[in-house]
């Protein structure tokens, strides 16, 4: 490498010989990375200023590990228990993969809270900067979303009765509430169509608004720089300032490696357990959400009656409202937190409140004994189901749903028939067809037992041509026969 | 450290000595985290191959022997039996049952053999006919001996025997499908 004398972007020579000096000719990728890396920070580099690249890692993560488990999960109420107890207990490293997702919702949602925190504490949304705490806030509601549409996915008890829980909550919003739970479940009851909108929800819709949000979200944080210390002007900062590369880009990856560690051991060692399969009717399940959504849960206990629109709507309303208004609202430049009393009021007071909330849910849940001995319960079921091997699903063309049509002696004694005389060689199974001969499933409807007698003594000319030889039976095993072939569903 | 005032991008071209050797050990530590960074990738995309690789690496697709009934139920076979047998075809997360009709039978050796019942002509259900002492298939007249061995008729080859093992006292077969109107055993699933 050498020095250049050409004007440049960035602060060192940059590199034009060899491949990489082609390669930045032709893409401008050198100067990219270089104004990447040369972000340069009010201050220095700090631990605090880590939080933003460790969602861009968790992110990343999540939409790879979701890529690799559709290759296996089918989002269908017949179909998504049984691939997800594939990818669980049958594909090789399945189990931590699964984990991996699933857990890694839950740190992003820790890691989005330390974020927006440092955010708030540092008083880092003023200093025109509107914009970027509003892209935020939608990021931090589309990230709350994911959360809420994957976790009904595997439609195991536990994410059956959350999400019905959850789309329930919805209803209780006063005019539009119920109006909006049907377009959720997709019907008045949760189904296989809720899974097809929430799997389209969670694997295409929201992904595409985070994408564009979170490209907003950079090119916001480049256009007004970063913040620095709380006592940086947000305007004009005037502290020295360190580029992001090498030092501040060396405490980002430590949180990475600190994920990285810390997600790999819990997705080894505790990996994420899979319930028994939904059960609809079951009128005992005790539904408890993620932990992330206590609060929320805990809080929607309080509001019923007439109060509802209150607590349901008034005041959720209110405070994402506050949050969202908060950079129009509060204009000053003091950036220090033990010089804005209120708005540390204010955070300590949300931050006491929704612990509060979780914690008394889980009180409650511990102090009534029924309550306690349905959640131990279920957890029981849980590991029960989690020890079993993986069994295969029963294919709908299966002996087994064939053998109903059963019931009638005449039609099971027709059944052996059917097969002695090669019937099933060309019509299938169960009369199910093959590529020789049409199916004989519902031809009740076509087509009277005796009219079936006569096909069968005199078959058409088509039927001939096709391969259909007349039938010489005695009456009896011809009327079994029939009756078989006429119960074929 | 490198480290420069306010917002401004407008720098001077040529570095001084000190700033080149600052480029060489930023350089170097590039070099170190693209090294770190690559391995770290590189082990995090272990799991991820083995997930994608699985239906490569193991059977996904198995077809488990069925049970034709206890052995003691064929010591005193004199003609063939007309058996049927549960077959589970798994494919991935599904599994199929079907039925199939087998015979049991002795070859001249005495030793047990298991046919399928599927005429290697056409594909037709062969009855075992008491009166004739043969197998004779319904559908174009092709006969075959108790053994399964073929006598007349429009089939190229004797009847297909299947694969049997015995564990703990239990005669298993492994049914399979093979080729019709070819003179060779062929499977074909």
């Amino acid at each position: 490498m050498h020095s250049t004398d050409k004007s440049e972007v960035g602060t060192l020579p940059q590199r034009d010989s060899g491949l990489w000096g082609w390669l930045n000719r032709r893409t401008g990728l050198d100067d990219l990375l270089r104004s990447a890396l040369d972000e340069p920070i009010p201050g220095g580099a700090r631990f605090a200023y880590i939080f933003g690249s460790g969602l861009l890692f968790i992110f990343l993560s999540q939409i790879i590990t979701g890529i690799f488990l559709a290759l296996y999960y089918v989002p269908s109420a017949d179909h998504a228990h049984t691939t997800v107890a594939y990818i669980t207990k049958a594909v090789t490293a399945g189990s931590f993969l699964r984990s991996l997702h699933a857990y890694g919702a839950s740190a992003m949602v820790v890691v989005l809270f330390l974020h927006l925190s440092q955010t708030y504490i540092y008083g880092a949304y003023k200093g025109r900067r509107e914009l970027l705490w509003l892209s935020g806030c939608v990021l931090f509601g589309l990230v709350l979303a994911m959360a809420f549409t994957g976790y009904l996915l595997p439609w195991d008890q536990r994410a059956y009765f959350a999400t019905a829980v959850g789309t329930n909550a919805v209803s209780e919003l006063p005019w539009i509430g119920e109006s909006i739970k049907r377009l959720m479940r997709g019907g008045t009851e949760m189904g296989t169509l809720t899974i097809s909108r929430f799997f389209v929800a969670h694997v295409f819709l929201i992904p595409a608004f985070i994408f564009a949000l979170v490209a907003s979200h950079i090119f916001l944080f480049r256009k007004a720089g970063a913040a620095g210390p709380v006592n940086e002007d947000p305007y004009h900062p005037k502290q020295k300032s360190e580029l992001f590369y090498p030092r501040q880009v060396l405490m980002d990856l430590s949180l990475t490696a600190l994920l990285i560690t810390g997600l790999g051991l819990l997705c080894f060692f505790v990996p994420m357990q899979l319930g028994p399969p939904a059960n609809p009717a079951d009128a005992q399940y005790v539904p408890r959400p993620e932990w992330y959504y206590l609060p929320i849960f805990q809080w929607l206990k309080y509001w019923h009656g007439s109060a509802a629109i209150v607590g349901v709507l008034v005041i959720p309303t209110l405070l994402v409202l506050a949050i969202l208004a908060l950079p129009f609202l509060d204009k000053s430049v003091e950036r220090r937190p033990w010089k804005r009393p209120a708005a540390m009021g204010a955070y300590v007071f949300v931050l006491f409140s929704l612990v509060g909330l979780g914690l008394r849910s889980q009180y409650l849940d511990r102090h009534d004994s029924g309550v306690a001995q349905q959640l131990a319960k279920q957890r029981a079921e849980e590991d029960e189901y989690a020890r079993k091997p993986f069994e295969p699903e029963l294919s709908s063309a299966s002996l087994v749903a064939a053998n109903v049509a059963l019931a009638d002696p005449l039609a099971a004694k027709g059944k052996t028939i059917f097969e002695g005389q090669s019937c099933n060689a060309c019509h299938g199974d169960n009369g199910l067809g093959t590529a020789a001969a049409p199916p004989l499933v519902g031809i009740k409807a076509k087509f009277s037992p005796d009219q079936v007698a006569e096909l069968f003594k005199h078959p058409t000319a088509k039927m001939n041509a096709g391969g259909m030889p007349p039938i010489d039976l005695p009456p009896d095993d011809l009327k079994a026969l029939i009756a078989y072939v006429e119960s074929l569903k | 450290m490198f480290e420069r005032a306010g917002h401004s991008e407008n720098t001077t071209a040529k570095p001084s000595p000190s700033e080149l050797s600052l480029e060489s050990r930023r350089s170097f530590l590039g070099g170190l985290l693209g090294l770190g960074s690559f391995l770290v990738g590189a082990l995090l995309a272990v799991p991820l191959i083995r997930f994608a690789l699985f239906p490569l690496l193991r059977r996904t697709t198995d077809l488990k022997e069925s049970s034709v009934g206890a052995l003691t139920d064929f010591s005193s076979l004199t003609e063939p039996v007309m058996r049927t047998i549960q077959i589970e075809q798994v494919d991935g997360w599904r599994k199929a049952v079907s039925e199939k009709a087998v015979y049991v039978t002795k070859d001249v050796a005495g030793q047990l053999r298991v046919l399928t019942s599927i005429c290697p002509h056409l594909g037709c259900t062969v009855p075992w006919n008491k009166g004739k002492n043969q197998f004779v298939c319904p559908c174009h007249g092709a006969t075959f001996a108790a053994d399964g061995t073929r006598v007349s008729g429009p089939s190229l080859r004797g009847m297909d025997t299947l694969e049997t093992s015995i564990q703990d006292g239990q005669l298993l077969v492994r049914f399979q499908y093979f080729r019709q109107l070819v003179s060779d055993k062929e499977v074909i699933g």
